[in-house]
């Protein structure tokens, strides 16, 4: 019998509710069939921890006295230049971003130790941070400079809102060239040495609602420690690729923009990463309930790892160039078993994503709605799906003539 | 019989001294250089794996110590902040001694100090900046 996310409140609000992790779901299905679990269990959760680079926060620090307006001013939060192009006090913090004085690449491979993600944690942390800027006065906001400690505790809204995160499956990345290179999926030795993946595969949240039956806009899900919310499809969204029969991407597809309140989150969950030779990043942990409403949806968060497909990709030349080709097709039970083989060769691998951090955060998010803490969502809108030719482009160059 | 894998810090003034040689000759240490490095002018660093019998090993180290080498057993060069480790494994293929081993069941990556030859490419290599050097 086909269940109701309210019908699932409610047994929550009575502390009746069955709650299983997306790795205890295999089994439960395995040992009872689809058809008893679809009936016993009422939520599964899931879990991923992993750099996100479109990720940031956004803050307003209140009016100073006299007032300055920082919008189409420069502003620096620990030296790490932060956006202004807003209001007068609202300043965007995007993970990237690094400061003015950062020898960056120029002595290969950059070290990149401190970044905007880096201000994100210790925001988090409760640390005091350094916000410098620089305005060009008016008559109403007539001050032009402004240095002063900030806190979290302190600013007005602190909100974390990251455009594209939990990515709906990714690539292996390899590397085919004769010398160490240095990437956003980590560092990569040559003719084939590592193979890096970034997926929590069985536990990933888009990789257990393949079609997005349940996930959609207003899903409240766990965010970096607290709770935030799905708002809008991640950019990059791509539900128009091929599939498995278990309608699982092969490739890259979703994606979610997810937003919650930063005063909540714990700098355990969202944390300052660097990418030697690359920039910096942050480690964002996600976590999103999938209410079991029918066998259809049990069949999918019952997915497991041999059954999760991905495709491996060189780093060198195939993916800085555009061209389009893999290397094969593996499972992330190759991924996992600490090997993978291609073009003959044993390579052998590394994730990027943590598979410890996913399990604690399912079992977080699985505790929270136990104890009655988080009731689940009724999605206001659902993510495009492939019907809707909804698809990602390549920049389409056009050269300006002067 | 022993093996150990240690730090040898010299001062300047050792720098013209035949120390390993000794070491072999004296002691009857077999050795294999795992790394080294020198500071002009102030001093020399040498990552040795060691052999031979306890009596003699311990005899060398003597003699190391008398002549002014400051020593230190390796696995307190590389360390892991526990705290900020989150067992993702990107360190696992790139080190070259095969100290990082994800355990299956749990995923969780153990750090074998033991095996490490202090090249310090995890340092580099960890996202999250959990690997230190320590001297």
């Amino acid at each position: 019998m086909a269940k109701t996310i309210k019908q699932i409140n409610e047994k929550i609000k009575k502390g009746e509710v069955v709650v299983a992790t997306a790795e205890e779901i295999i089994d439960i299905v395995e040992k009872r069939g689809i058809k008893n679990a679809a009936q016993e269990v009422d939520v599964v959760t899931t879990g991923t921890f992993g750099p996100m680079c479109s990720s940031g926060a956004y803050l307003n620090i209140g009016h100073a006295t006299p007032k300055i307006k920082l919008g189409g001013g420069r502003a620096y939060v620990n030296d790490v230049p932060v956006y202004t192009g807003f209001a007068a006090v609202d300043v965007y913090i995007g993970a990237t971003a690094l400061a003015d004085d950062d020898p960056r690449n120029k002595v290969f491979p950059g070290e990149f130790k401190y970044g905007g993600g880096h201000v994100i944690e210790d925001l988090v942390a409760g640390k005091d941070l350094r916000l410098v800027a620089t305005a060009y006065g008016t008559d109403c906001y007539p001050r032009k400079r402004l240095e002063t400690w900030i806190n979290i505790k302190d600013v007005n809204e602190a909100v974390l809102f990251n455009p594209r995160n939990s990515y709906q499956n990714y690539n292996v990345a390899v590397n085919l060239s004769d010398r160490f290179i240095y990437t956003y999926m980590g560092g990569l030795k040559p003719n084939l040495g590592s193979a890096n993946y970034c997926s929590a595969g069985q536990l990933s949240p888009l990789l257990n609602d393949p079609y997005y039956k349940t996930i959609g806009l207003g899903t409240r899900i766990f965010l970096g420690g607290g709770m935030g919310y799905v708002v809008w499809q991640g950019t990059q969204f791509n539900p128009s690729v091929p599939r498995k029969e278990n309608g699982t991407p092969c490739v890259p597809a979703g994606a979610l923009a997810v937003l919650g309140d930063l005063k909540q989150m714990e700098p355990e969950w969202l944390v300052g990463t660097t990418m030697q030779g690359y920039g910096t990043t942050l480690t964002v942990g996600i976590g999103i309930p999938i209410p079991i409403l029918n066998e259809e949806i049990c069949r999918y968060a019952a997915v497991k790892d041999d059954e999760l497909w991905t495709q491996v990709v060189d780093y060198s030349e195939a993916y800085p160039q555009g061209k389009k080709g893999s290397l094969g097709e593996v499972n992330y039970a190759h991924l996992k078993s600490g090997k993978i083989t291609i073009q003959g060769k044993d390579v052998p691998t590394g994730s990027l994503s943590s598979y410890p951090k996913a399990v604690q955060i399912a079992n977080i998010l699985k505790e929270w709605i136990k104890k009655g803490d988080f009731l689940l969502s009724e999605p206001v809108a659902y993510l495009p799906g492939a019907e809707t030719g909804y698809t990602f482009r390549s920049l389409k160059e056009r050269p300006i003539e002067n | 019989m022993i093996s150990k894998r240690i730090v040898l810090h010299f001062p300047h003034r050792l720098a013209g001294q035949p120390i390993v040689y000794r070491l072999v000759k004296d002691y009857d240490l077999e050795f294999n250089i795992l790394k080294a490095y020198i500071i002009p002018e102030e001093e020399g660093l040498l990552v040795l794996e060691l052999s031979g019998e306890d009596k003699d090993y311990e005899q060398g180290m003597q003699y190391l110590t008398e002549i002014g080498v400051k020593l230190q057993p390796l696995s307190q060069d590389i360390v892991r902040n526990d705290r900020r480790c989150s067992h993702c494994s990107v360190c696992v293929p790139v080190c070259p001694a095969g100290a990082f081993v994800v355990e299956p069941l749990t995923r969780e990556v153990h750090f074998h100090d033991d095996k490490c030859i202090a090249c310090g490419i995890c340092v580099g290599a960890c996202p999250l900046g959990a690997m230190e050097v320590r001297f």
